[in-house]
């Protein structure tokens, strides 16, 4: 018994250590999105003025602009990861890439759904095939081909192994993403916000935009330490299985 | 300010409100499922794990 027991905590040495590091973090993270939602939206909705051009329509950027940043970088991290539990065969990389996956999917769909409502009464059309346009929606299929595949393959070192490599493949990607809007002629405006030249907008509208930014960022952080808890307590299940399979053959 | 006017947005209303109410929406579809998801881990751990412990102490005891 105690050999197996020592394999056991071995094997989920640092996942024991996550796990209620998490318990202890989520709920901080998940009360912090909510203030500063709420406090981001007070400001984008009342106290930062019209837009002289586009109406009330521009207020879609305090969400829009913080999806398409966090679909992003969340696929950074999600690749960082997969490279990680690539090379490495850390198991907790291996949870964090895949607990990120959806919740990153999530983000480029609200992108892309903002992006058409707000394309449609400022552009005069909700979809075109533009570069940021594509290759942003080419994203949103990376994230459900790292999911799809990697629930495909029944055996979980092999699909995690398949899934991680695609992840890391897609990252090329995400400069195109980013930088569409000044290597291509796009419909799509280049960015609002740049470190050099600052903003191009009222200090209201950029208040709001960043206290939505730290918002999502923190709804992330607090979803993602969720489901990676559950994806350790599924893991953990299979795994005392199968020693308790081994267990009951030797005796 | 009026509540309908507010809501009108100025002729925007459907696509602002269309864009946040999906988000809004996602994030606690995600949200449910996925504290969902952990509490069935939860409880099937914990199932399995008094499941293996019964049976350790009768072959202990027998």
């Amino acid at each position: 018994m105690s050999a197996t027991r020592r394999i056991h905590w071995m094997k989920y040495a640092s996942a024991s250590n996550f796990y209620p590091l998490a318990n202890r973090l989520a709920p901080i993270f998940m009360g912090l999105a909510v203030v500063l939602a709420v406090i981001g939206l007070y400001i984008g909705f009342f106290v930062a003025p019209v837009d002289y051009q586009q109406g009330n329509s521009y207020r879609i950027m305090f969400l829009h602009v913080p999806a398409a940043w966090m679909s992003m970088f969340i696929y950074l991290l999600l690749a960082m990861y997969a490279i990680i539990s690539l090379v490495w065969r850390v198991k907790m990389a291996d949870i964090m890439a895949y607990s990120l996956a959806p919740t990153g999917a999530m983000f480029t769909f609200i992108a892309l759904l903002t992006g058409a409502l707000w394309g449609r009464p400022t552009w005069g059309t909700y979809w075109i095939w533009d570069a940021r346009l594509t290759s942003e929606l080419l994203l949103l299929f990376l994230y459900l081909g790292y999911m799809g595949l990697y629930s495909a393959i029944p055996d979980r070192q092999r699909a995690s192994r398949a899934a991680s490599f695609l992840a890391i493949v897609g990252i090329v990607n995400v400069p195109i993403i980013y930088f569409s809007v000044i290597w291509w002629n796009t419909l799509h405006q280049g960015s609002s916000f740049s470190v050099s030249e600052g903003a191009s907008m009222t200090s209201d509208m950029l208040s709001a935009l960043l206290l939505m930014t730290f918002a999502c960022w923190a709804y992330t952080i607090a979803i993602v330490l969720r489901r990676a808890q559950a994806v350790i307590l599924e893991r953990k299940k299979v795994a005392l299985w199968a020693s308790q399979i081994s267990k009951n053959k030797e005796t | 300010m009026d509540i309908a006017e507010f809501l009108h947005m100025g002729g925007h209303g459907f696509y602002i409100w269309g864009s946040y109410g999906t988000a809004l929406f996602l994030v606690l579809v995600e949200v449910f499922f996925v504290g969902k998801r952990r509490k069935k881990a939860k409880e099937q751990l914990e199932q399995m794990e008094a499941e293996f412990a019964r049976v350790d102490n009768q072959g202990i005891s027998g």
